[in-house]
């Protein structure tokens, strides 16, 4: 699409790479000045990834008549056409062509609201980290190292600098959590953290590789020779595309042209690529988005790490999970999700009921938000396993809504926490009193979280149900002799037992928490917060109120991300 | 005529502007003096915007539809959109709203603690009742419908009495368990409707003229279920969401609670204002959009088969004649309001249900001989609804008056307070006549109405809560006489009893409406009934 002079999406990327390593060479007692650094890099960032957001919404209105045109004209290719023409700010360089491994960035309308939540969340953390007295300057520099990570993740359209990006973003994390985590529970959460998220990404990755194999299979046979000339000539595909090639558009048009529904994989008839490989892939990435019963090392890492990293966990990381999933596993693998999501929603279903009832259960403050990530993140799962436009786009809105609030629950936890020292919830209370700003941000975060209406929450789970209920006459499970239909509308109803729960943990920490009587004698010194933070809850707050007064901020542009997606869903 | 403030659409600004409002006063400096003049120059201005909008459309042609339209889209992905627009029934709700904000207003001027947030709340919750009163969508309906709880929460949980904790929490947990059914039915009316039409609508006038009719293009099954049973499905969520609101006898048990807790000012809205809400949406929706449903056969073990609509009866009788009872064994003053409404409310729920009745059987035998009895009980309850908002407004006024100068609220500690106060004695004794249904004020010309249209579809109910209104008359004798006559408690010797003027002065319209409604019911009625014929007739033709 539009061409533009800077390499926007690498400056994102690299930029807080650059400023990591000048800050590692600054002076270590100099902190101020590093905490500037840090700051301006996550500014530039932010700023950046404003502009590719504000850039990619004012196009989206073509894409989709263009996507319109092309489900229209059908085609071979329609589908791959449609990823390839939706993507903007694109780079494509060889990397290691001999492996077909490419550095190809871009964003469309499901990966340029996640780049604006990464700004966002990375901005709040940094600012949110300006009480680091321990190691500054490390702390700031991996803490950047972790952004970049984020960021390539989400703007990579090749598989191979895919994984590359989210193994860097899982090294500084182990760092940070084990260094500057809570000193109880630190190397245990991370250690568990850190070999949860890697056994998942090497399962994953395991998949992505034997899919890029099959894909060089099928582009070597004539047929598949001949769909890829096409496309070339298409100029769909890069014109220097071989058989062998981790590039995501590629895959696509494998996946397209049916090369991993082939039936006969492992010399078993019925078995075919995407139905065997589907679950490794889909919740390989989906241990970092907390599928159950993968979502253990979640609750822990999040109360271990300090305020700016939990943040950025909860926030935007387990997003990049949900991300992956969803491009490696449905996009490319449709026929395997059309198998495999008719029961992986029951997961989901436990997710969001089962999470929202350990955070009920919970009395430290910061675990009532680990598990109401899990929660949340359930209701992401399940908007992807309804694979209709309404519930798909409803899944892309609550990534965005629940990163942008979860990252403002842990911003309100560290506020309290840094002044209390205590996260114990019966001996808390009556907070709102001495902190009115994090009071009034927990509140609005709460009701985020509840769904209600006039706010991101709602905007972003009201369409998953809705997109459950028009699934429900679509799906049929269908496992051995057993024949289940018409479900999906039982999972919404029971689903929104998940809301009332939610509900009521919400309002039992902010009434112990934030009202009733505040306790002079026990908290002396609590006073209201720093001005770093009131922007760190400015920031993080303001889009929740936005995008649930104006939804069409954002939903077209997530509409317009999944055509691809459910175009190659319907026609796999 | 005002058509456009501030550039939006006069309906549009009655939503929007509260809310601006409150975060004008959130950002003004923490003076209590400037912050309450403020509020109140705001809350009169927003009340000219109302009366504005109900004189428009009192002026125009009152059998005409919607007036001051207006649509934008809104969310497209789901077809909402944000589309506005008053009929009479609203407008009159839309009237009592804008009234009673600046008068509660007016009273919270005895707040002293975190008097801007107070202020802010009052005309946030403007925002959430104005919103549900003329949204034309389904979506922005439950939107408001949702937001109005928010404010309501946390004046009830910080500005409330004793028991604020345990009120605040159970008003709300009650109120969102009824609002999840009705979230769930949202859903599946939309989408069922969406899949109808080819495209997703929360049109509301859409949504009645499609959904009842749903078995016609979908066939026998939806989901695999019969069709009766979705219906049945979707009912119960909007039902019970309305039902707790209204409150219908007996999901009334968290109304005493909050109604008692609450600031004065809170007390006054939530129950002049917030209850409508509910007996709104039975008449907006569920009553429109569930004709079949209202009249379906239901068989109850050992008992002759029914309907809906007559077990709907059942339940108004009984919030009628319990409501009474409750009401009279109460010793708290609050409470005693608080069942006072259960009481009038289930009068609104009676007119209502001959509504029910009578559309029902219309939609599907077509007859229309009990037209013009439902269009006389469907007029009182709407007609009943704008009286019980002034009344239990003055009321808990009233309450709240004596409560700040003894700060008790037990009627056994008061007595014989008309000699210290006569003033407020008068008042008192007004107020209370008007809610009683005093013939000349406006209590009777509702309760008459509702009773008239009544008595020819549930004979036996009305006869029977026509004895509960036996019990409205002692219920409310018993507060005049434990306040006003009797010896005088010593206690109060030196406390200056009187009604504040700021209380008088706030009190002063009511009274006013309360007379005029009373003696010449014609300004209101018209507006009223033209709507209500449209409502009952017009779909059926």
């Amino acid at each position: 699409m539009s061409e533009l002079a800077l390499p926007v999406l690498s400056l994102i990327v690299f930029i807080p790479i650059v400023a990591a390593v000048i800050i590692l060479f600054m002076n270590g007692e100099q902190r101020d000045l590093v905490r500037g650094v840090a700051v301006a890099a996550a500014l530039a960032v932010l700023l950046l990834s404003l502009a590719v957001y504000i850039g990619y919404n004012a196009q989206v209105g073509e894409v989709s008549a263009n996507q319109e045109a092309l489900l229209a004209g059908g085609g071979p290719m329609a589908a791959t056409q449609m990823f390839a023409q939706g993507l903007a700010y694109e780079e494509h360089y060889e990397w290691v062509p001999s492996l077909g491994i490419g550095y190809h960035v871009g964003v469309d309308g499901l990966n340029a609201p996640m780049v604006l939540l990464t700004g966002l969340v990375a901005m709040a953390g940094v600012l949110v980290s300006w009480r680091i007295e321990d190691r500054t300057r490390e702390f700031m520099a991996f803490f950047l190292l972790l952004v970049a990570g984020v960021f390539g993740v989400f703007v990579s359209l090749d598989m191979f600098t895919l994984f590359f990006f989210y193994e860097l973003a899982i090294f500084p994390m182990y760092l940070l959590i084990a260094t500057w985590g809570w000193a109880e529970l630190r190397q245990y959460a991370s250690m568990k953290l850190t070999l949860y998220i890697l056994v998942g990404s090497v399962v994953a990755l395991v998949g992505v590789i034997a899919m890029v194999l099959v894909a060089d299979g099928f582009f070597r046979t004539a047929e598949g020779a001949a769909v890829l000339q096409q496309a070339i000539a298409a100029g769909i595909v890069s014109p220097n595309s071989t058989s062998f090639s981790f590039d995501m558009v590629n895959l696509t048009l494998a996946a397209e042209a049916g090369a991993f529904d082939a039936p006969g994989y492992g010399g078993v008839d019925t078995l075919t690529f995407a139905r065997l490989w589907f679950p490794f892939i889909f919740i390989g990435f989906g241990v970092l988005a907390g599928v159950f019963p993968f979502h253990n090392w979640s609750p822990d890492g999040h109360v271990a790490a300090p305020t700016a990293v939990s943040m950025i966990h909860a926030g935007v990381l387990m997003k990049l999970g949900a991300y992956a999933a969803l491009r490696a596993g449905v996009q490319l693998l449709p026929e395997g999700a059309q198998v495999h999501l008719p029961w992986i929603v029951f997961l989901t279903l436990i997710n969001v009921v089962y999470g929202a009832f350990i955070a009920f259960r919970q009395r430290d403050f910061k675990y009532v938000i680990g598990f109401s990530s899990v929660s949340h993140m359930g209701l992401v799962s399940m908007g992807f396993a309804t694979m209709n436009v309404i519930g798909m786009t409803g899944a892309g809105l609550q990534m965005f809504s629940h990163g942008a609030m979860t990252a403002l629950f842990f911003g309100c936890v560290g506020m309290v926490y840094d002044q209390a020292h205590t996260r114990d919830i019966p001996s808390l209370g009556g907070f709102v009193k001495r902190m009115p700003w994090v009071g009034l941000a927990f509140v609005i975060g709460g009701l985020t979280s509840m769904g209600m209406p006039g706010l991101s929450g709602f905007v972003a789970e009201y369409p998953i149900f809705t997109g459950m209920w028009a699934a429900s006459e679509q799906i049929t499970l269908r496992a051995g002799g057993l024949v289940l239909s018409n479900y999906y509308s039982v999972i919404v109803v029971l689903a929104a037992l998940g809301i009332v729960i939610t509900a009521a943990y919400v309002l039992r920490v902010t009434g112990q928490v934030f009202l009733g009587e505040f306790n002079a004698s026990l908290y002396p010194e609590v006073g209201d917060i720093s001005i770093t933070d009131r922007v760190v809850l400015l920031l993080l707050g303001s889009p929740l109120l936005i995008l649930g007064v104006l939804p069409g901020v954002m939903a077209p542009m997530i509409t317009s991300g999944v055509g691809p997606v459910l175009a190659i869903l319907g026609g796999a | 005529m005002i058509d456009r403030v501030f550039g939006l659409d006069l309906l549009s600004a009655l939503v929007v502007l509260p809310a601006l409002a409150a975060l004008l006063l959130l950002i003004l400096p923490q003076q209590k003096r400037l912050v309450r003049w403020v509020a109140l120059g705001l809350g009169l201005g927003l009340a000219a915007l109302a009366i504005e909008a109900f004189r428009h459309y009192q002026l125009g042609d009152p059998g005409a539809g919607y007036a001051l339209e207006h649509s934008t889209p809104w969310f497209e992905l789901l077809g909402a959109s944000w589309r506005v627009g008053i009929d009479g029934i609203s407008a009159v709700l839309v009237l009592l709203t804008g009234i009673l904000t600046p008068l509660a207003i007016l009273v919270s001027w005895e707040i002293e603690d975190r008097v801007n947030m107070h202020m802010a709340l009052l005309l946030f919750f403007q925002t959430g009742l104005m919103g549900v009163f003329v949204t034309l969508d389904l979506l922005t309906f439950f939107l408001f419908w949702e937001l109005s709880l928010v404010p309501m929460y946390f004046l009830i949980n910080q500005w409330g009495g004793p028991g604020r904790q345990y009120a605040s929490v159970k008003f709300m947990i009650y109120s969102l368990g009824g609002s999840l059914g009705f979230l769930l039915a949202t859903q599946l009316v939309g989408w069922a409707v969406s899949a109808q039409l080819g495209a997703p609508s929360f049109d509301m006038v859409t949504l009645t003229e499609t959904w009842p009719a749903l078995a016609n293009t979908v066939g026998a099954e939806f989901l695999g279920i019969p069709i009766e049973t979705v219906k049945a499905f979707a009912f119960i969520g909007f039902f019970v969401a309305f039902a707790i609101k209204v409150p219908v006898w007996p999901f009334h048990t968290w109304l005493p609670d909050a109604h008692s807790e609450a600031p004065t000012a809170g007390s006054m809205l939530l129950a002049g204002a917030m209850l409508k809400l509910g007996a709104y949406g039975f008449l907006r929706l569920v009553i429109p959009l569930f004709p079949d449903v209202w009249v379906a056969e239901v068989q109850l073990p050992g008992l002759p088969p029914t309907n809906t609509a007559t077990l709907f009866a059942v339940l108004a009788m009984l919030g009628v004649v319990l409501g009474a009872f409750a009401a009279f064994a109460q010793n708290d003053i609050k409470r005693l309001v608080a069942y006072s409404s259960v009481n009038h409310m289930g009068f609104v729920v009676l007119g209502l249900a001959v509504a029910a009745q009578a559309w029902g059987e219309q939609f599907i035998a077509g007859g229309t001989e009990r037209l013009q009895d439902a269009i006389l009980a469907t007029n009182g309850a709407v007609l009943q609804m704008f009286n019980h908002g002034l009344s239990s407004a003055g009321m808990f006024l009233l309450a709240g008056a004596i409560y700040h100068k003894t700060h008790t609220r037990d009627l056994t500690q008061y007595g014989g307070f008309w000699v210290k106060a006569p003033i407020y004695g008068g008042i008192f004794l007004f107020t209370s006549m008007a809610s009683l249904g005093l013939p000349g004020l406006n209590g009777f010309v509702g309760e008459f109405l509702i009773v008239r249209g009544a008595w020819p579809v549930f004979t036996l109910l009305t006869a029977l809560a026509m004895i509960g209104l036996l019990f409205t008359g002692a219920y409310i004798l018993k507060g005049i006489r434990c306040v006003l006559h009797g010896p005088f408690n010593l206690r109060w010797r030196d406390v200056n009893l009187e009604i504040e003027p700021r209380e008088a002065l706030a009190i002063a319209p009511l009274l006013v409406l309360m007379l005029v409604t009373g003696v010449a019911p014609n300004w209101i009625l018209p507006v009223i009934n033209g709507s209500v014929t449209r409502l009952l007739g017009g779909l059926a033709g």
